[in-house]
């Protein structure tokens, strides 16, 4: 991994907690996360399920709040930010892909690429809604509603609509978890070429070692805290870790369960 | 499967805290409407008893002409002075004292005002000194024809107290009296339910109530001991013969709280006529969310046919919850229509001075409130049930889809249902529904709104999309466009339901306004007059002035020719009616330009008349025909018909000469008309006209423009009562509006969770849902303006025949229930739109 500066970070976590819940039903999903998502990168999050992958996300993009800890995107800190200011941090900074329920079912799939901008009253720059809708392949669906587009179709409708305001960061939660290889295939292909080509910064949550080795770098999450990592990733490496990993935890499983139920520091 | 429909409501309880109200609010009103009017008339029955307790029996004569309740005043029968006498002379009878009691004695208070009277009567009576009810509060009874006593809430109104000079206005035109006493009433009671008492003298009571001297109009019969009533009642009837009504305390009492009961049972009947159309409105509302819940719920019917239900059980369940809502709204519905309906009888009983009975619950109200509660539900369920019941099993496998269903079926439907309701209007309109015509109308109508409400899905996704297009500058507003949009079934109910409301108002608007307008505009052109006399009435009894001033009038300079018009309530050849009579026919007939059909009609000799032509085709009178006439007072005698008038819609019935109206229940006119000469400016002669109506206050004198005005103001209020009627109905459309955008927000939670994900900010995503709501409710009023504009025309197309010639669509009230509309959007979206600002982004986009 090369030596980052500042600028070179699109977004960073330090020292994150969160906590859901209290007393007995306390869950601790991040215990002290320290992460820098290089900018103009491609960075995958791995980690078995429950790993708290989802809501390191949701932080890192001010969706959520955190229990302690700082976020940061480019030079802003989400903490102490309104709702005024995080929904703007979204409209005109971040990208999102999520899973599924990406798109509007009463809006054309032009439309709902187009949302974040109306939404924010600007006008697409003409060149690049091209380029974006080249890159997707969707130029001759761009008129149709989600309801009429394959499964696949609407994750790059998704891809296209973060990816048209040029944000600072795209996270994409599983953004091929409900897509079959060939879809997925498509889609990761999408997302990788607009990083090396358009200098996108794209953070990707993925559970396939497959899609993860389309990314520059896997971070690996266990049990809510960063684990290990991996530059230039392929199919096997990440399999390797993943395997490693699970031993790991077993092993820990008795050590870490105790601390859960201690107060956070 | 009971256990499971109640588990699964209790989860769904919010969804059906709206619903429930719509049911609430209409029963309440039913409820209430029904408490009210019971309470009311326990609480006369309670007056009437306290009036009459002390009362053993008295004797009245025969009325001359029996008036209905509703047609006027009944002018009570005199009975020669020696009826006392003949009275006491019958065994049993302790004593007997003669009475005078009669409307029309209208104080003058000290603001130079006649103390108005909205329904009890404001009775000229003789002084009988203390004793039964009467209590002096203040100085002494009269004994000089110059004195009079009068009750202390009368005395309190019209800032009046002992030792006053009063003007009060009788059969004679104003006279003055000192006031020498006020009396109240046992059980210190200021007043007997706002009846008005001015006691006079014996004589003086006799000549200026009854118009004759040695007349009485009720003895007061008390039994000697150990006579009972109704002994001494049969005893007296036998002794007495015909022609007189000897009555108990009791049955007097009963009487006069049964006339009374009559008239609150018609209020009833409105009342509930509104309460309905409220109920009406319910049903769509109710529809909808029971529609909406079905749609929501498709999977987990889908499972539960799956797992081995039947469509029976699925019907079943979806109708037990509907009278699990049916009856806990209703019980809720009856415990506030009871708690309405006492606080509306005890501000009803304040305003009349009526002192309100105990609360009861009369069983009608019950039984009416649970019949209807649970079958409004009931018969809203029955058609999302049997949608829920077709659900086939595979649907819980597959992806929750909103069903895009062709609206063919429903638009054909729609169509024949108002083709069906447009007939039924029409022959209630045109008078051939064999006498069932009110409920022709009223069945029409109510088909026409369900036809239209069947059309509304297929119109309005066009209409919705053109509202919509004045929001769509903005992101939120284009969305909240495509969204109203999504759905028209469901748009189209919701806003069908305001339709209802909306129509009936904005269609009442149209007649009355047509009528205003056609009226006013024959009034205009038809009446030859530049300055009327009038004065507005507010009870049974209308105002009336001295008939000096019409002479005085006529000498006054520049004025050409002056009419007065007298009315009365006579039997005429058998059947009983309004019959006038103008000081001068010629100048009548000048005036309103009435035309001879047959004969002439241009002088009445006494002993003759004149009637228009619809009457005498209906009664089959023709010129030369001797009719007998009975009028209020005096002896019946019979009149020739010397002419038949082309009826005019300003201007009917039959017309006497002036002679007869000495025997006019109201000697004095009610009306008078002044014809200018040429060039005279009427604002140069109205102030000597008003001046010599310095001594009749009930009356003033106006120009033609200002009667017309003031005529039509009454039009005015008429719409007012009936806006405010409908408000509930209204209110429950608003409801609607509410529980459908409610609804559609936590349909739509994903989508709103990803809109703000995407950037949508709070206050753009509360202009969202506004804008939905506003255009759902514009829509709504538009339909309702449109459909209403249509039965009103509907009906002033019928009315031409009435002198409604001209249909006159009142603009800016319509424009103004649009813009209402905007607004109630507005207030609607209020709740649903914080729901959806305040959507959490993680748990919208969270897949289950
Ligand atoms: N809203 C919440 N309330 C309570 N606990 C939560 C909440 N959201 C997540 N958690 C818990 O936090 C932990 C991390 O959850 P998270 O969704 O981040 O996992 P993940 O790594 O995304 O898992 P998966 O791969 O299954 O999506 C889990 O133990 C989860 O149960
Ligand atoms: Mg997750």
């Amino acid at each position: 991994m090369s030596a980052l500066g500042n600028d070179g970070v699109a977004a960073r976590a330090s020292d994150v907690w969160k906590v859901y819940g209290s007393g007995e039903a306390q869950v601790v999903a991040l215990r002290g996360v320290n992460v820098e998502l290089a900018r103009g990168a491609f960075t995958a999050i791995m980690g078995p399920s429950g790993s708290g992958k989802s809501t390191l996300m949701h932080c890192l993009a001010g969706l959520d709040s955190v229990t302690r800890g700082e976020i940061s995107i480019g030079d802003t800190q989400l903490t102490g930010l309104g709702d005024a200011g995080l929904t703007k941090l979204r409209r005109d900074r971040v990208g999102f892909i999520f899973q599924q329920f990406n798109l509007l079912p009463m809006l054309t799939a032009r439309e709902n690429i187009l949302l974040p901008l109306s939404i924010a009253g600007r006008k697409p720059d003409r060149g690049w809604f091209d380029t974006v809708i080249d890159t997707v392949g969707l130029a001759d669906r761009l008129s149709h509603r989600p309801s009429q587009l394959s499964g696949g179709q609407q994750q790059r409708v998704a891809c296209a609509r973060a990816l048209v305001t040029k944000p600072e960061v795209v996270f994409a939660d599983e953004p091929t978890g409900n897509l079959d290889s060939r879809s997925s295939a498509e889609v990761l292909g999408f997302l990788r070429s607009s990083v090396h080509e358009s200098g996108q910064t794209i953070v990707m949550v993925t559970h396939d070692p497959a899609a993860a080795a389309y990314a520059d770098r896997v971070v690996f999450l266990g049990d809510g805290q960063i684990v290990d990592e991996l530059t230039d990733p392929t199919a096997e490496t990440v399999l390797d870790i993943m395997k490693r990993l699970d031993t790991l935890l077993l092993v820990n499983a008795g050590e870490l369960a105790g601390s859960d139920a201690g107060p956070v520091r | 499967m009971l256990r499971a429909t109640l588990t699964s409501m209790l989860h769904r309880k919010l969804r059906l805290v709206l619903s429930g109200l719509a049911v609430v609010l209409g029963v309440m009103f039913v409820s209430g409407s029904l408490i009210l009017t019971d309470t009311l008339s326990r609480s006369f029955d309670n007056l009437f008893a306290g009036v009459y307790a002390d009362t053993d029996v008295q004797v009245h004569g025969e009325p001359k002409v029996a008036v209905d309740e509703f047609e006027g005043e009944q002018v009570p029968a005199t009975m020669p002075a020696d009826i006392v006498d003949r009275v006491a002379d019958v065994p049993g009878v302790a004593s007997a004292v003669g009475e005078v009691e009669a409307d029309g004695a209208r104080v003058i208070g000290s603001d130079g005002k006649v103390v108005t009277s909205f329904g009890p009567p404001r009775l000229g009576v003789n002084w009988g000194g203390q004793g039964g009810l009467i209590e002096l509060r203040d100085g002494r009874g009269p004994s000089a024809p110059n004195e009079i006593a009068i009750d202390a809430a009368l005395a309190s109104n019209a800032g009046l107290s002992v030792g006053d000079q009063v003007g009060v206005l009788t059969l004679e035109p104003r006279q003055d009296f000192e006031l020498v006493g006020t009396f109240g009433f046992t059980e210190d009671r200021d007043t007997i339910g706002g009846v008005q008492f001015v006691a006079f003298t014996d004589e003086v009571a006799q000549e200026l109530m009854l118009g004759e001297t040695g007349v009485w109009t009720a003895v007061d019969v008390k039994a000697a001991p150990g006579v009972s009533h109704e002994q001494l009642r049969d005893d007296l009837t036998a002794a007495l013969g015909d022609g007189y009504q000897v009555r108990t305390g009791a049955e007097l009492a009963e009487d006069a709280s049964a006339g009374l009961r009559s008239g609150l049972a018609f209020f009833n009947n409105i009342l509930l006529g509104f309460a309905g159309v409220a109920l009406f409105v319910g049903i769509f509302l109710i529809l909808n969310t029971f529609s909406i819940m079905v749609a929501q719920r498709t999977r987990e019917l889908a499972l539960t046919r799956a797992v081995g239900a039947s469509r029976r059980q699925i019907v079943g369940s979806v109708l037990v919850e509907a009278v699990v809502i049916g009856l806990i709204a209703a019980g809720l519905g009856l415990a506030a229509g009871v708690g309405v309906g006492a606080l509306l009888a005890t501000l009803a009983g304040g305003f009349a001075s009526l002192p309100t009975a105990g609360l009861a619950v009369p069983a009608s109200a019950v039984i009416s409130a649970f019949t209807v509660g649970v079958l409004v539900t009931v018969v809203a369920a029955g058609m999302p049930a049997l949608r829920a019941s077709r659900v086939p099993p595979v649907a819980a496998m597959q992806e929750a889809a909103t069903p895009d269903r062709p609206l063919t079926r429903l638009s054909v439907a729609g169509t024949a249902t108002l083709a069906a309701g447009g007939a039924m209007l029409a022959l209630g309109l045109t008078g051939n529904a064999g006498g069932q015509e009110l409920w022709a109308v009223l069945g029409g109508v109510l088909v026409c709104f369900v036809g239209a409400a069947l059309l509304t899905p297929l119109i309005a996704r066009p209409v919705v999309s053109l509202l919509g297009r004045l929001f769509s500058w903005s992101v939120p507003g284009k969305l909240g466009r495509l969204n109203s949009g999504r759905n028209p079934r469901r748009t189209a109910i919701t806003a069908a339901a305001l339709m209802v409301g909306v129509a009936l108002v904005a269609g009442v608007g149209v007649i009355l306004d047509s009528a205003k307008t056609s009226i006013g505009g024959l009034a205009e052109d038809a009446m030859d007059a530049e300055l009327i006399i009038s004065g507005e009435q507010t009870g049974p009894r209308p105002p009336s002035f001295d008939p000096d001033v019409l002479d005085r009038a006529a000498a006054l300079p520049g004025v050409d020719t002056v009419a007065g018009l007298y009315g009365d309530q006579a039997e005429v050849d058998g059947q009983t009616g309004f019959v006038s009579a103008g000081t001068d026919l010629a100048a009548v007939r000048k005036m309103f330009g009435l035309t001879a059909e047959s004969g002439t009609v241009d002088t009445l000799a006494p002993g003759q008349l004149v009637v228009d032509s619809r009457t005498a085709e209906d009664r089959g009178i023709a010129v030369g025909d001797r009719l007998p006439v009975q009028l209020s007072r005096g002896e019946p005698s019979t009149y020739q018909v010397v002419g038949v008038y082309e009826w005019l819609p300003i201007f009917g019935g039959f017309v006497l000469p002036p002679e007869a109206t000495a025997n006019f229940g109201i000697p004095q006119p009610d009306m008078g008309f002044v014809k200018l000469t040429e060039g005279t400016p009427a604002d140069q002669v109205q102030p000597q006209v008003a001046a010599l109506l310095a001594d009749s206050p009930e009356v003033s004198v106006t120009d033609q423009n200002a009667f017309i005005e003031q005529q039509s103001s009454q039009l005015d209020s008429v719409l007012t009562m009936i806006q405010i009627l409908l408000a509930l109905a209204i209110l429950i459309a608003v409801l609607g509006i509410i529980n459908t955008l409610a609804l559609s927000v936590l349909e739509r939670t994903r989508e709103i969770g990803l809109l703000r994900a995407v950037g949508l900010g709070r206050a753009a995503t509360m202009r969202m849902i506004t804008v939905e709501a506003v255009v759902i409710a514009v829509f709504g009023a538009l339909l309702g303006v449109v459909v209403g504009s249509g039965l009103g025309a509907a009906v002033v197309g019928a009315l031409g025949d009435e002198g409604i010639t001209t249909l006159t669509l009142p603009w800016t009230q319509l424009a103004t229930y649009l813009v209402l509309a905007g607004i109630v959007g507005v207030v609607a979206a209020v709740l649903p739109a914080i729901r959806a600002a305040r959507t959490d982004v993680l748990t919208a986009i969270a897949y289950e």
